[in-house]
């Protein structure tokens, strides 16, 4: 697997922190999967309200890596004072950028994100671009500083997979030394092996596990999932072909007509 | 003092930014502060001063996906 600015994880399941049913169910998600990346966020926090604190505690320790989002933000400037927010807190130059442009696919707002993206990397820090399958985007934030892309599956907690496996191919095919993350929209293991398969180094999901019946269960199987397709992509998958091509010898077959 | 504090008016009694996150019973808590929209990192509470009027923010950390 890639490095992601120069750390290797163990493994190529990232993973969100949001919607669980209780934070006992999200510790055992992790516990159980394996997973190497939390994704956490910040929100206000006032009067005797210590929600925050207990929280941070938890993911301390699960001894995970921690990768801090700018979930929310429609603005390069909100996404920015975000990030440093979030810098100080979580203690790591690390931050998942999203400049969210429009409400119903929750797609980014690639202007706003290159904008911010520069911003972010001339000060020092590591950008995860939530992205499009755009190859003229991506070039630009590797431009930018960028040196992970995350491009989406399919919009955020839709579930829907891979909606574009040409341009994620594509992508994949045109930035061969870039850590590629698909972010956003898997909704089954299945998928995630999809994503693996292809040669993407991660994956990072959150709704598909939150809203299983049995989220630790789900969690285990994603990492399965993403443990199958990472070793697949390994292994040299063989090229599709159109007609069929008998895998059982046919020379020394009996003559029986 | 009148603040918008995380979006809701407060009369607090402070003259920094410190002195609302100890008023807020914060003063030790793993959060982030920004004023009227900018980011005030931890080390410059004590000398920023507020206004009448200024929203302050005050954020931790948090589940997100």
């Amino acid at each position: 697997m890639r490095a992601f600015y120069g750390t290797h994880l163990s493994n190529g399941f990232m993973l969100g922190t949001a919607q669980s049913p209780s934070p006992a169910i999200l510790a055992d998600a992790f516990q159980r999967s394996g997973a190497s990346v939390a994704t956490v966020s910040l929100r206000r926090e006032s009067g005797q309200d210590r929600a925050g604190q207990d929280f941070w505690q938890m993911i301390q320790s699960l001894g995970v890596h921690v990768l801090p989002n700018t979930a929310g933000c429609h603005t390069v400037k909100e996404a920015v004072t975000t990030a440093h927010m979030a810098r100080e807190v979580f203690d790591t130059k690390w931050i998942k950028l999203e400049v969210i442009g429009e409400e119903d696919t929750l797609q980014p707002d690639v202007f706003g994100l290159v904008e911010a993206a520069r911003i972010l990397t001339e000060d020092g820090f590591q950008v995860f671009p939530y992205t499009t399958e755009d190859l003229v985007v991506a070039d630009r934030l590797l431009h930018a500083g960028c040196e992970v892309l995350m491009p989406w599956g399919a919009p955020i907690g839709s579930g829907k997979g891979l909606n574009n496996v040409f341009g994620l191919r594509a992508m994949r095919a045109h930035f061969p030394d870039v850590p590629l993350v698909i972010d956003a929209g898997l909704g089954l293991p299945s998928q995630a092996a999809a994503a693996m398969e292809m040669g993407f180094d991660a994956v990072l999901l959150n709704t598909a596990v939150a809203k299983a019946g049995d989220p630790a269960a789900m969690a285990l199987a994603f990492a399965q999932a993403v443990a199958a397709g990472t070793l697949a992509a390994e292994a040299d998958p063989m090229e599709p072909r159109d007609m069929a091509a008998p895998s059982t010898p046919v020379i020394g077959k009996a003559f029986l007509s | 003092m009148k603040l918008l504090l995380n979006g809701t008016p407060r009369e607090i009694d402070a003259r920094t930014l410190t002195d609302v996150l100890l008023a807020e019973g914060l003063g030790t808590a793993k959060v982030a502060t920004a004023v009227n929209g900018s980011f005030v990192p931890a080390g410059l509470r004590a000398t920023t001063e507020l206004r009448d009027g200024d929203a302050v923010e005050i954020v931790a950390p948090m589940q997100g996906g």
